[in-house]
């Protein structure tokens, strides 16, 4: 039924690791259309142009310069227009606690960032496959929660 | 008196299309000539009432023989995983295959084919949804989910939830209720 890429939104100041996940999703099975921004003042922006198209994923990191992803995070999920974009949080090194704590403030996804790509790109497909069955099957959005 | 009148099929055929749509209360894009994407996956009975609808107009929905069958898959694992008292114990492979009159090889190549996702992942998909709904409501013990899902033992049914999802049903609960607490003393 999907017609046209799964359209992520990607906040990370990191360059390298911008182009890692970029890379990451062009070798995946699903169409994606990935755009780049590079901090949290830029994220928020972005989100909040007029006419924006919203992304059917956004993933962030949560050491940013300027505005943290934590703080983004809080913004979206108080924010009526952006309250239902599916957040997935990635973050190098995490407590359980900081992890528990991200899901309770809203996020849906949670990754640690792996140290080799093929494992990174099995988790970019297994997160954007089961959200789009959360889009598609009419599962309730207030339980995806999901770990790795 | 004579009336002559004259039709733009492609402004009445777009017309009948969306009214009938709205009726049923869908979402959905008209893209083209006579191409409707649907925003949502859609029941056999309302599909069916939507068949109905538009037959009166002597439109007919052409739909891949595979779609549907993908789709009679989909119904018949939430049917499974859904029932009121417990799951049935009989194999879900063989449930399928019976029920649908294919070899269940060939049901799994054709799911496979369509959705790039397996049965398998689909049936455990619905398993942990149904399992997140019920620890949601926190009025049913592990023990009693587990049993309900067809679990072996609450044990097999945690590392289940953990592997599908990875959180415990504990951490899942924890975080549910907390959330609630949060919004609660927002509103």
């Amino acid at each position: 039924m999907q017609k046209g890429p799964i359209r992520v939104l990607l906040a990370d100041d990191d360059e390298d690791d911008r182009l890692l996940f970029q890379d990451a999703f062009k070798e995946i099975k699903l169409k994606t259309k990935v755009h780049l921004v590079n901090d949290g003042v830029e994220l928020m922006q972005y989100l909040s142009q007029a006419g924006a198209v919203k992304p059917h994923v956004l993933f962030l990191d949560l050491n940013m310069p300027r505005k943290n992803g934590m703080v983004c995070l809080d913004e979206i999920r108080n924010h009526e227009g952006l309250k239902d974009i599916a957040v997935v949080i990635y973050s190098t090194s995490a407590s359980d606690e900081d992890i528990e704590e991200t899901f309770v403030r809203g996020a849906n996804v949670y990754i640690r960032k792996p140290n080799n790509f093929n494992e990174l790109k099995k988790i970019l497909e297994k997160v954007i496959t089961i959200n789009w069955q959360y889009h598609t099957s009419g599962l309730n959005k207030e339980n995806f929660l999901l770990s790795f | 008196m004579n009336l002559y009148t004259r039709c733009d099929i492609n402004i009445a055929y777009r017309k009948i299309l969306q009214e009938q749509l709205d009726k049923l209360d869908l979402r959905y894009t008209i893209l083209g000539f006579g191409e409707v994407e649907l925003l949502e996956s859609v029941a056999t009975v309302r599909m069916q009432q939507l068949v109905d609808a538009l037959s009166r107009y002597g439109i007919e929905i052409v739909e891949s023989p595979k779609n549907i069958i993908v789709q009679k898959i989909k119904d018949t694992i939430i049917e499974l995983v859904y029932m009121e008292d417990k799951m049935t114990n009989s194999k879900v492979s063989a449930f399928l295959a019976s029920r649908l009159n294919h070899s269940y090889g060939y049901l799994s190549k054709l799911f496979s084919e369509t959705t790039f996702s397996s049965i398998e992942n689909y049936i455990i998909l619905q398993k942990t949804e149904r399992a997140k709904q019920l620890i949601a409501t926190n009025s049913l013990t592990f023990t009693e989910i587990a049993w309900k899902l067809n679990y072996s033992s609450v044990a097999h049914f945690s590392t289940h939830f953990k592997n599908a999802t990875g959180l415990t049903p504990t951490a899942f609960q924890r975080i549910i209720n907390k959330r609630r607490t949060a919004s609660g003393a927002v509103n």
